[in-house]
């Protein structure tokens, strides 16, 4: 059992704002061992962009880490100063981002941009990085990379470019790969290619990959485990075999009710599980568990103390349902 | 009662107002604007004397030097002109003519502008064509120049007291013209970005004609940046009726402006009588750069991307 | 008031439609350039029908036109080809009075919850404008009961109508938007992708939502999506569009279970395996060829494993298969 790559432990994001501090992540804890890939799933506002951010360091202030730790390779990441943030970023952490139209800039060439990445982080000269940067599109599946590597971002379609983007975020073999929606700008023809090649290049790799995405079908596709977020805590948290199939959090179970599957053949049919209400603002956070007032199953205990992560099967669910025998 | 308190309170929460509290910039600025404002409106009360009475005159009062110097009185502040007119009194008065000439072109202004960049937006095409090659070919000239040429064919078409009689009006017209088209372009744009949104399709497919959607669902949405220029332009609009007026083709003598004062007191700047140029020339730079901060403060809190 | 459609006659019925958009460089351009025109054929030889009460999806990936078509329906865009027939009378023949009385049946949701609402207009103004075009509310307190009466059929309290739209949620205001949809008791609704920017759990709410309010008010639907999973909980049938064309038209069941045309397959494998079921599927080829310059021929064949000579050069026509109809060489000819 190796060490874990990256350790997150009681991660708690706050924004102050003029009305009141609004808490986007609020004790969040998980491991990500080396050449695992990490599903981070949840609605609009539950944090899981942010985690990301924070990891990489890239949280926009007034925005800040407010408690907690992260660890890469067991060295402390989260307070580190710009500069040694900087080392980092390519080095040991990639980063792909949602759209691709944004993450590349538009005045230089392809090429240029990934040969680049390689001269910052690795010691290698202009022709070995250009021999590097050829590999790179070859392996992102990029047709003639030898022409390609000169054209400019806007000359390539949105799933290429995108693969462009793939290849930059590895450019500098990371060990890490945060993957911040990368699918979820493309055709649903172009996301079954764009996961399965960040599947295969993580593992031929070994780099591990936090992919965070609103889509359970990307997660079912392509992660070994998968953390639920829910208003800025962990709901649940385990493989993904064990959350999609068995859910334990009253949430999770909502959440896979809800989505829409091919099974259902047409009208006539049960209407889909709707969870009742709407995720709660970051400035009003019910007390005890956020998701209570929204539980079909909640309880006394559910609205006076917090649950923490607590095993549910064969994964962590933060639920008082699982908390020892039975209330 | 409480409905009004209700609007009050939101007012003073809103973010625009928050921000104003705030930066002590703008409330200098506004504050500035109010003071010349608040004069030139109170002129008649507030004036020490009124210079456009003949009869209240004493031409051996002129020449007066402002009261902390040598030969000054304390009556007249600012000292007097060569007709023995208050220095003070009659930058009030002036301004009054300064702000009424500039408030009223920027209104004419932006009326005309923001429906021409409505129109010109929303129905694209030969339309659209036309008015900004018109508005090209007027940006191709100073402001200025537009203005003098609007005046210059008003004073030849018409006889001289016929003139001066609505040369005031006139003055404004020109001014107008002379700054529509950055109205016209600013809601163009604006118009066409939020022509193609879906809340318009959605009013077309109500059935609602182009003009009401026009003016109820396109106009409420672009005319942020209308309020900027405008405040903008009232500066503008000002030194633009002054330099008309310094060059002797904006308002008649008989109502002069902050500009037609700097003029009469050029001819004694250099023979020692300073005051009567130097003041109302402070006033306006004065006048101006308050509008000017308020201006630049308001673009600048309304900007979302730099928040 | 309006008259309901009678039963035996479609109540929708497009033929051939097809638009296209002026896509050149500006006038001067072109002279300098000697760039020629350049034409976009968005929507090209579209037909089908749609009966009172049911619910037609159209799906496709972006660029295929389903959008289009759905403008083309509500008047939006006016028709390069073809014919539009609502309730048995063709829109753009009919002089002007009628045709409008006949759009008036007609409503559309859009896709972005953000965009499809005035951000400066209080939502009774919002809900009540077809009410008020309409002269559906005779009085002030008509249209105030009337506002509430439909925010409360959509799920939302009668003062949240003194509210502006940026005070609500994504999923409340696509709620708005069908309230205002439903407040001139149209008969169609066109619904252009209504929860794609949604999250999911309130995806359901809102899909749910429509469901029962078709079966209480007796509507129909034209779905658009690019979410075959979606289409699958709301469609009774559903057409598959590609590069501006239909290539296959059939029920639901049909289609899910025995997807016929290549490209339909192709879409359907690509779909997520949420139940981890590991089944084999094909890889996805290529990408969509750009819409200025579509291949000859059937727009599928360079992406598709079953192409041949035929293929390359003439384009199939939609003929009857068992369960609805496609276009495709290959399952005419039986290799399929």
């Amino acid at each position: 059992m190796s060490a874990p790559l990256l350790e997150v432990r009681d991660l708690r994001i706050e924004f102050p704002t003029r009305r009141g501090t609004l808490v986007a992540v609020d004790g969040v804890s998980f491991d990500l061992a080396p050449g695992e890939i990490l599903g981070m799933v949840g609605e609009s506002g539950a944090g899981k962009s942010m985690t990301g951010m924070a990891i990489i360091g890239l949280l926009e202030p007034p925005g800040r880490v407010a408690r907690g730790e992260i660890r890469l390779e067991g060295r402390r990441v989260d307070r580190l100063p710009d500069a040694e943030m900087r080392k980092l970023r390519g080095r040991r952490i990639g980063a792909v981002f949602q759209d691709p139209l944004t993450s590349l800039n538009p005045l230089y060439t392809v090429g240029r941009q990934l040969e680049e990445t390689i001269l910052a982080h690795l010691p290698a000269d202009r022709a070995e990085a250009r021999r590097r940067s050829l590999a790179l599109l070859a392996e992102v599946g990029i047709p003639a990379p030898e022409s390609r590597l000169d054209h400019y971002p806007h000359q390539f379609s949105g799933g290429m470019r995108q693969r462009v983007v793939i290849a930059l975020a590895l450019a500098a073999e990371p060990r890490l790969v945060i993957a911040d929606e990368p699918t979820t700008a493309l055709d649903v023809s172009l996301q079954a290619q764009i996961i399965s090649l960040l599947r295969r290049l993580a593992r031929e790799r070994g780099a591990a990959v936090l992919l965070i995405t609103h889509d359970m079908g990307v997660i079912a596709e392509t992660a070994d485990r998968v953390a639920v977020m829910y208003a800025g805590r962990l709901a649940e948290i385990g493989p993904v075999r064990e959350v999609l199939k068995s859910p334990r959090h009253p949430y999770t179970v909502g959440l896979m009710g809800s989505i829409p599957r091919l099974q259902a053949g047409g009208k006539h049919h049960a209407p889909l599980v709707q969870i009742e209400g709407a995720m709660p603002r970051l400035t009003a956070i019910p007390p005890g568990c956020a998701f209570h007032p929204r539980c079909p199953r909640r309880f006394a205990r559910c609205d006076a103390e917090r649950p923490e992560p607590m095993a549910a099967g064969g994964a962590l669910a933060a639920c008082w349902l699982y908390d020892g025998p039975r209330r | 009662m409480t409905a009004v308190a209700a609007w009050a309170r939101r007012a003073w929460d809103h973010d625009l107002a928050w921000r104003f509290r705030h930066s002590p910039l703008a409330i200098l600025a506004a504050a500035l604007t109010l003071a010349c404002v608040g004069g030139a409106v109170l002129a008649p009360w507030v004036a020490p004397h009124n210079p456009f009475d003949s009869a209240s005159l004493n031409l051996s009062d002129g020449f007066t030097p402002p009261a902390w110097l040598a030969g000054g009185r304390a009556t007249y502040l600012l000292g007097t002109d060569d007709q023995g007119r208050d220095v003070l009194s009659t930058i009030l008065y002036g301004a009054r003519i300064s702000l009424g000439v500039g408030l009223a072109a920027v209104l004419l202004s932006a009326l005309a502008g923001v429906a021409l960049g409505l129109a010109a937006g929303y129905f694209g095409g030969r339309l659209d064509a036309f008015l900004m090659r018109v508005a090209d070919i007027q940006l191709s000239f100073p402001a200025i120049l537009v203005a003098l040429l609007i005046d210059g064919l008003a004073r030849a078409a018409l006889p001289r007291d016929r003139h001066d009689a609505i040369a005031v009006y006139v003055l404004v017209l020109a001014i107008a013209a002379s700054g529509w088209v950055q109205y016209a372009r600013t809601v163009r744009g604006s118009t066409l970005v939020e022509k193609g949104r879906d809340y318009v399709l959605a009013a077309r497919v109500i059935g609602r004609s182009p003009l009401a959607i026009m003016v109820h669902h396109v106009l409420p949405n672009v005319m942020g940046p209308v309020l900027v220029i405008a405040t903008i332009h009232v500066a503008t609009a000002i030194i633009t009726e002054a330099t008309l007026s310094f060059l002797g083709v904006g308002v008649p003598p008989t109502q002069p402006s902050l500009g037609t004062l700097v003029r009469i007191g050029n001819d004694f700047l250099l023979s020692g009588e300073w005051w009567i140029a130097v003041f109302p020339g402070a006033a306006l730079v004065v006048l101006v750069l308050a509008v000017n901060l308020l201006g630049d403060w308001l673009r600048d809190a309304l900007n979302p991307r730099l928040r | 008031m309006t008259d309901r459609a009678a039963s035996s006659r479609p109540l929708v019925r497009v033929a051939d439609v097809g638009r296209d958009f002026d896509v050149s460089r500006p006038w001067l351009n072109r002279v300098l350039e000697g760039a020629p025109r350049l034409r976009l054929r968005a929507v090209d030889g579209v037909s089908f029908e749609i009966a009172q009460g049911e619910t037609l999806a159209l799906v496709g990936e972006s660029g295929c036109g389903k959008s289009t078509v759905a403008r083309l329906l509500v008047g939006l865009y006016p028709l390069s080809r073809g014919r539009v027939e609502f309730d048995g009378v063709d829109l753009a023949l009919a002089p002007p009075a009628e045709a409008a009385r006949h759009r008036r049946r007609m409503q559309m949701i859009f896709q972005d919850p953000y965009a499809s609402l005035n951000p400066r207009w209080r939502v009774r103004d919002i809900v009540a404008e077809p009410l008020r075009v309409l002269g559906l509310a005779a009085t002030r307190g008509e249209e105030r009961e009337r506002v509430a009466a439909l925010l409360a059929q959509v799920g939302l309290a009668p003062e949240d109508a003194e509210k502006y739209p940026h005070e609500f949620s994504g999923g409340q205001r696509q709620r708005i938007s069908i309230a205002r949809a439903l407040s001139g008791n149209p008969e169609f609704l066109l619904c252009d992708e209504p929860t794609s920017a949604l999250d999911v759990s309130v995806q359901a709410q809102i899909l749910n939502l429509m469901m029962t309010l078709q079966a209480r008010l007796r509507l129909t639907y034209l779905f658009i999506s690019h979410n075959l999973a979606v289409v699958a909980h709301v469609a009774d049938r559903v057409g598959v569009m590609y590069l501006g064309r239909l290539v296959e038209l059939a029920s639901a069941a049909a289609l899910f279970a025995a997807p016929r045309h290549p490209y339909t397959r192709m879409l359907l494998d690509a779909i997520p395996d949420l139940e981890m079921s590991g089944r084999p599927r094909t890889p996805v080829a290529g990408e969509v060829p750009n819409p200025l310059a579509p291949p000859a021929g059937c727009a599928f064949h360079p992406r598709c494993p079953h192409a041949d000579a035929r293929c390359r050069v003439e384009r199939p026509a939609l003929r009857p298969a068992p369960g609805g109809s496609v276009a495709c060489h290959a399952v005419e000819e039986g290799r399929l």
